[in-house]
């Protein structure tokens, strides 16, 4: 029983990446791409909702519309796939800029229907935007070239675009584990003591969600590249939903719970790839008893367990699963109003 | 002119003039007290200074400087702090991490999300100090969510300090405190008082005899009197609102 957390979370990374470089012998390659970029999508959403506190309800605007551009980068462009990435990503950061500007000072629920506004009025563009975007068609048979290799097999295309998706899941870690990552907790708990601190947090707050739009516009380019299409879809607000689910399923301010979230989603769909219209009842069904029987999501719950077995283990309270206690265990203290 | 000087300073909420037309000079060097019985406009007027309202008319100087339009961050950048009459703090970060949130607030690493947060134990030893001024130290790892409460306003007066204000504002920062601990608290801000300007609201008078160079008395968000602890004590008028108050 000597072994230190820190050890145990270093072989939970090294777990992770082993298992990163043989899912496409698993799990069909295609497949196992989707997880690995819609599981970053779902990270994105939980870096704003676990540890700024905001619920996105409009992030498929930065997966759709960085899809699009990467697509059409590739396509029309003939740039090299980890360029029509970057051009993908810049293109979600841009857009992040003013959405995030206009969004952020509103809270909760009115901050969730202004990014689905926003959202609505990218999907509305894309559709319309035929001349560029394809309309209903979107954009077919996306090339993905690097350097004169051939990168047409799935597998090969998974190699080649894992380093990048993995360069965001580290951007993810490092952003929360960063004096910025200790701020943005900090306003999500108080921000008017923030504020009184001398934090500006509006500006702090739009950093963040630029941060988090750009993690789902790389995810988004990936996809389009994995999928060789960019597609209306893509920019729905069900595309937005999914990923929200996606980190409600696997714990919201746990960072990791949206991949576990994506693979549950995703194998799911694949398995119910013959009936699609079953899709979204048993995607609600485990949605709903993931919520009511385990509120923490699948990493939540497990990572509590895992802490209260172990008192003495230094608890990291960085995110919100982590940092809501326990009704159950911990005895609720009285906010305390100043005495006269 | 003061430190702080105030102009017809209103705040009105739906034809309800909270603070109504108050001018306040607060000379630098000085504790000056802010009374009054409950709802006379204290912690708005505080709330005005610190930007977290907008005053309906009326002007803030500080340090020569037009203050009035300035959102709370910035008056905090300019070295006025304040403390919450309810304590106000972050539940999920325990005590020493309050003290280096402040302190790493003037600096601009908040901004640093590509670097470790290893780099904030650059901050640990003087937070640690400043806990251990306002005798938090062996507390300094605890949650807050699980230290008594005046613990927790004494954090209030660390995460004050922390910021090395100019000019405290103090909001009942001895609400609901055991007599040893208000004790304490007096101790503190005679000690802190060194080179800074303080802005305290108190309702115990023993507090503010015993701290106050200057007393202002509110009522009905206007300025009932002013002057020493002395003579706001024997003015009929001030005697009345007090006694008014029981009245009610
Ligand atoms: N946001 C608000 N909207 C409407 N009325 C308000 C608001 N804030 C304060 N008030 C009213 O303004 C008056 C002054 O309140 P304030 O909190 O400033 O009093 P105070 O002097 O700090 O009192 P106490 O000693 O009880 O803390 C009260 O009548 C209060 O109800
Ligand atoms: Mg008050």
């Amino acid at each position: 029983m000597s072994v230190r957390p820190v050890t145990v979370r270093y072989a939970g990374y090294a777990l992770a990446l082993i298992a990163a470089l043989i899912l496409p012998h698993i799990i069909y390659p295609v497949l196992a791409l989707n997880i690995i970029v819609w599981g970053l999508f779902a990270v994105a959403v939980d870096l704003l909702l676990g540890f700024s506190g905001l619920l996105s309800f409009g992030h498929a605007a930065f997966w759709g519309s960085a899809a699009y551009a990467a697509g059409i980068a590739a396509t029309r462009g003939g740039v090299s796939f980890p360029v029509a990435v970057l051009i993908g990503t810049l293109v979600a950061i841009l857009l992040a800029i003013p959405i995030g500007y206009l969004s952020i000072r509103r809270q909760g629920i009115y901050f969730a229907m202004v990014t689905l506004a926003f959202a609505q009025m990218i999907y509305f563009v894309i559709n319309q935007w035929r001349s560029v975007t394809g309309g209903e068609n979107g954009i077919q048979g996306i090339p993905r070239t690097l350097l004169g290799l051939d990168l047409s097999s799935a597998t090969t295309f998974y190699y080649a675009a894992l380093p990048l998706a993995l360069i965001g899941y580290v951007f993810a870690f490092r952003v929360v584990h960063s004096p910025f990552g200790h701020v943005l907790v900090a306003i999500r708990d108080n921000e008017t003591r923030a504020r009184a601190l001398g934090y500006p947090t509006h500006r702090y707050k739009l950093i963040g969600f630029v941060i988090s739009a750009s993690l789902a516009g790389l995810g988004g380019s990936i996809y389009a590249l994995g999928q060789r299409l960019a597609d209306l879809e893509y920019a729905r607000w069900t595309t937005s939903g999914l990923a929200v689910i996606m980190t409600i399923l696997g714990g919201v301010g746990t960072l990791w719970g949206g991949v576990i979230g994506a693979v549950v989603v995703l194998l799911l769909r694949d398995w119910l790839t013959t009936r699609p219209e079953l899709f979204g009842v048993a995607t609600g069904g485990v949605f709903a008893v993931i919520v009511l029987g385990f509120r923490r999501g699948i990493l939540g719950t497990a990572l509590h367990w895992y802490r209260s077995g172990r008192p003495d283990a230094p608890i990291r309270r960085r995110g919100l699963a982590a940092a809501r206690p326990d009704p159950t265990t911990v005895p609720r203290v009285k906010p305390e109003k100043g005495g006269r | 002119m003061g430190l702080l000087a105030v102009h017809g300073l209103t705040k009105e909420f739906r034809g309800f003039h909270a603070v109504h037309n108050v001018d306040l000079s607060v000379e630098e060097g000085t504790i000056h007290a802010l009374v009054g019985p409950n709802g006379a406009g204290k912690t708005t007027l505080f709330n005005m200074l610190t930007g977290f309202i907008k005053p309906t008319a009326g002007r803030i100087v500080f340090d020569g400087e037009d203050v009035t339009k300035l959102p709370p961050e910035q008056i905090a950048r300019r070295k006025m702090a304040r403390s919450f009459q309810i304590t106000s703090l972050f539940d999920q970060l325990t005590v020493l991490e309050h003290v280096v949130l402040a302190l790493q607030a003037e600096t601009h690493l908040g901004y640093r999300f590509w670097q470790s947060e290893k780099m904030l134990g650059r901050f640990r030893e003087r937070a640690l100090e400043i806990l251990a001024q306002v005798g938090l130290a062996e507390i300094a790892e605890r949650h807050v969510v699980s230290i008594p409460y005046g613990q927790k306003r004494a954090l209030e007066m660390a995460l004050v300090l922390a910021l090395e204000p100019r000019l405290l504002l103090l909001d009942e920062p001895t609400a609901g405190m055991s007599l040893d601990d208000v004790g304490r608290i007096i101790a503190l801000i005679r000690q802190v008082r060194a080179g800074r300007t303080v802005v305290l609201v108190e309702h115990n008078m023993g507090v503010v005899s015993e701290l106050a160079d200057r007393v202002t008395v509110l009522q009905r968000g206007g300025v009932l009197a002013e002057g020493t602890y002395g003579e706001v004590r024997d003015d009929p008028r001030v005697i009345d609102a007090y006694l008014g108050q029981t009245h009610a």
